[in-house]
């Protein structure tokens, strides 16, 4: 299969262990780096790529899951319509823990009578009204990555006519988000790894005038772990000579334009707004809304809903995980109060998540 | 039958189920002792103790590439008395169905079951049968019990796992589980990868029969995957196991899948694999006797047991990646994977 003859070789201990050598001759002082995107995270730890680093580098984890940062508000109005009769809510599964407001999650909701089917895809959403004459709403939680997906499932469903399928929009856009992160003064971080699915889509010249404006090194990286080794070694580099410079290690991938295709198909469907991101609060233009002629599979709309903005959980320091300001040992309610089975913050909620891939591999 | 669906009429007690039973159940189920139709199974004992065990299966899809929710129901509870040492005696089968539910399905699932029973040579001596309102169940549920007899001085258990044991899985892992997330997303997946569900009391026997003083603790890997199961074994014999990567069996198919997926195989469950501690010694023997059988043929040594490192408490799995990393392996905390067993 593809990605079997792809990944061969992307895989190989001896290449590893020489780029991690490269990388411990290389930094020559502390530097902390991090990787946007949650996917990432996951990858570091399933392969164990902070125990190839020196000491003096530093991975930080931002805020590159998409259910990491939705916030209570948005929770709230899934919980709130997978609540009424006539609803199906069909959601990816790594959304049920996520709290809302009260601390209550749709796992909860769904015990308590709320209609909520996990899948695996819209299509599968999609499918699921196509059987049923009760309205199924989807929360289209996501960045570039899944928006594509989720604009072709809405024009599915406008061709198809089917007009019981809704869509909960909450989709936020990448370079925002990077923008405001960069912008605060005690953010300590001196180069990006840059996600690779996202990028494929938005393209290499998304970061230039990120880079240049912030003077802060940017490598995309595939998911491989020789391609996170290859990115944290070409942001050593970077750093240990003062440049600032966008580089791509995952170019069987992410060329410099991206992929005008999928975005053709994110405009042709949605539009820019602002967002709230949990933990960083509302950052403008971050968050993309449906375009009013797609109005009608808007289930804000359909049903009449009102975003109320809710504070963040109590003694969470997500905010400052998100931002690379502390690690999640540093926050009092972590492993405590905060566990992997009943998560008070979003870094916890994800599978994906900061706090969720420490608590469960540790820091090792 | 008359009728092609489930009525509400078929669980009531009366005329209705006494047909469903004589006309599905009892054909494909065909045993001196179920067919006495007697309020409970009196089984001949041997000597040594019981063990006894029950399980429900609520999996959707019913139906999925190499079995169905009755084959498992059947398998996962002869795996339970396995995992025990225990030579399985009879099995008991209680259906929830849903009204509306189509007898055809049914008749399908009672041949499957039939089969399994059959092919393992462990009976279904007791059974039962109710029906529920449309809505109030989905499709069907099962609920299999088991009895077997455990040899005297036979003790198999997570917590007696030493440094310096071998730690061994009987074949590639994840199959069930990848295909269970695979069918119900819609996702093709390679045609070689199906549910690995399979009895695996006639594998432990053999092994029991030559290394019974070996064997410390064997454990099916079903929910949670092998992850899980390794994590419990660590924390309960508070010793350290380290596992490679390189060594773990997995199908390209399902590592592929998984990616796309985003999952991490070894939380994905297993439905015919066994995961083995025992003496180092006896591994290569183990191995031998693992891979002669069908269930076994592509049995691995994955890890080794190690003490616990000065300072650390708690029992843990430590991960050598194939790029020669390290990373520890928790166990499965709640992720809402659908229903896959
Ligand atoms: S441990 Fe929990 S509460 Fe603390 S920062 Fe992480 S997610 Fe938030």
């Amino acid at each position: 299969m593809l990605i079997d003859r792809i990944t061969e070789g992307l895989r190989d201990p001896e290449l590893a262990g020489r780029l991690s050598r490269q990388i411990h001759d290389a930094a020559t002082r502390p530097l902390r780096l991090m990787e946007v995107c949650g996917t990432h995270t996951m990858a570091i730890f399933r392969h164990g790529i902070r125990s190839l680093l020196p000491a003096e580098v530093e991975l930080i984890s931002g805020p590159g899951c998409p259910v990491c940062v939705t916030s209570a508000g948005d929770i709230d109005q899934i919980i709130d319509l997978a609540d009424r009769p006539g609803v199906i809510l069909a959601t990816f599964g790594d959304l049920l823990r996520v709290p809302g407001s009260d601390c209550k999650n749709l796992a909860e909701a769904r015990a308590e009578g709320a209609n909520v089917e996990i899948v695996y895809s819209p299509a599968e959403a999609l499918k699921i009204a196509q059987a049923t004459d009760r309205t199924v709403v989807f929360p289209a939680i996501g960045f570039e990555t899944t928006i594509p997906v989720i604009a072709a499932t809405a024009l599915e469903a406008r061709q198809k006519g089917i007009n019981n399928f809704k869509l909960l929009v909450s989709h936020k856009v990448v370079p925002p988000a990077l923008y405001a992160l960069l912008g605060d003064p005690e953010l300590a971080v001196d180069g990006l790894i840059c996600p690779g699915h996202v990028s494929a889509i938005i393209g290499e010249k998304a970061y230039e005038p990120l880079a240049a404006k912030f003077h802060i090194p940017c490598v995309i990286a595939g998911f491989e772990p020789m391609d996170i080794l290859s990115a944290i070694y070409l942001l050593v580099r970077q750093i240990q000579d003062g440049q600032a410079r966008v580089e791509n290690c995952y170019g069987r991938v992410v060329s410099r334009e991206g992929n005008p295709r999928a975005r053709a198909m994110i405009e042709k469907v949605f539009e820019p707004c602002d967002a709230q991101w949990r933990g960083l609060g509302a950052i403008p233009g971050s968050g993309l809304a449906l375009r009013p002629d797609f109005s009608d599979l808007d289930a804000r709309t359909a049903f009449g809903l009102v975003f109320h903005d809710v504070p963040e959980p109590k003694g969470c320091r997500c905010g400052e995980i998100l931002t690379g300001k502390v690690k999640p040992p540093q926050c009092p309610l972590f492993n405590t109060r905060c566990t992997p089975t009943r998560p008070v913050g979003p870094c916890m909620v994800s599978s994906e998540g900061t706090c969720a891939a420490y608590s469960k591999y540790g820091g090792l | 039958m008359s009728t092609k669906r489930i009525l509400l009429d078929h669980g009531s007690g009366g005329v209705a189920s006494r047909e469903l039973i004589e006309t599905i159940f009892l054909p494909r189920l065909d045993n001196p002792i179920l067919s006495r139709f007697e309020d409970s199974a009196v089984l001949p004992a041997s000597a040594g103790r019981l063990a006894f065990t029950t399980d429900s299966y609520v999996v959707d899809p019913i139906f999925f590439p190499g079995g169905d929710i009755g084959k498992l129901a059947v398998n996962g509870t002869i795996n339970d008395l396995a995992m025990q040492g225990a030579t399985p005696i009879g099995l008991s089968l209680a259906l929830i169905l849903e009204e509306g539910f189509p007898l055809a399905d049914l008749e399908r699932l009672a041949d499957s079951i039939g089969d399994a029973a059959r092919s393992s040579g462990v009976p279904v001596v007791t059974g039962d049968t109710k029906v529920v309102h449309r809505g109030k169940a989905d499709k069907i549920f099962i609920t299999t019990a088991g009895v077997g007899m455990v040899a005297d001085g036979l003790e198999l258990s997570s917590r007696l796992a030493r440094p310096g044991d071998a730690v061994l899985l009987s074949g590639f892992f994840g199959d069930h589980g990848i295909t269970i997330i695979a069918t119900r997303s819609g996702l093709a997946i390679q045609s070689d990868i199906q549910s690995d569900t399979a009895p695996l009391h006639n594998m432990v026997a053999a092994m029991l029969a030559r290394k019974e003083n070996s064997i410390r603790c064997l454990r099916d890997p079903t929910r949670g995957g092998i992850a899980t199961v390794l994590a419990e074994i660590a924390e309960k014999s508070q010793v350290q196991i380290n596992i490679s990567e390189e060594a773990l069996p997995l199908r390209p198919g399902v590592s592929t899948a998984c990616e796309l997926l985003g999952l991490d195989p070894l939380y994905l469950a297993n439905e015919g694999k066994c995961i083995v501690i025992a003496d180092s010694a006896s591994a290569q023997d183990l191995l031998a006797i693992m891979r002669a059988t069908p269930e076994g043929r592509d049995a691995a040594l994955i890890g080794r047991v190690a003490p616990l490192d000065a300072g650390v408490r708690k029992g843990r799995v430590v991960l050598r990646t194939a790029i020669g990393g390290t990373r520890l392996i928790g166990s499965l905390s709640g992720e809402p994977l659908p229903r896959i067993c």
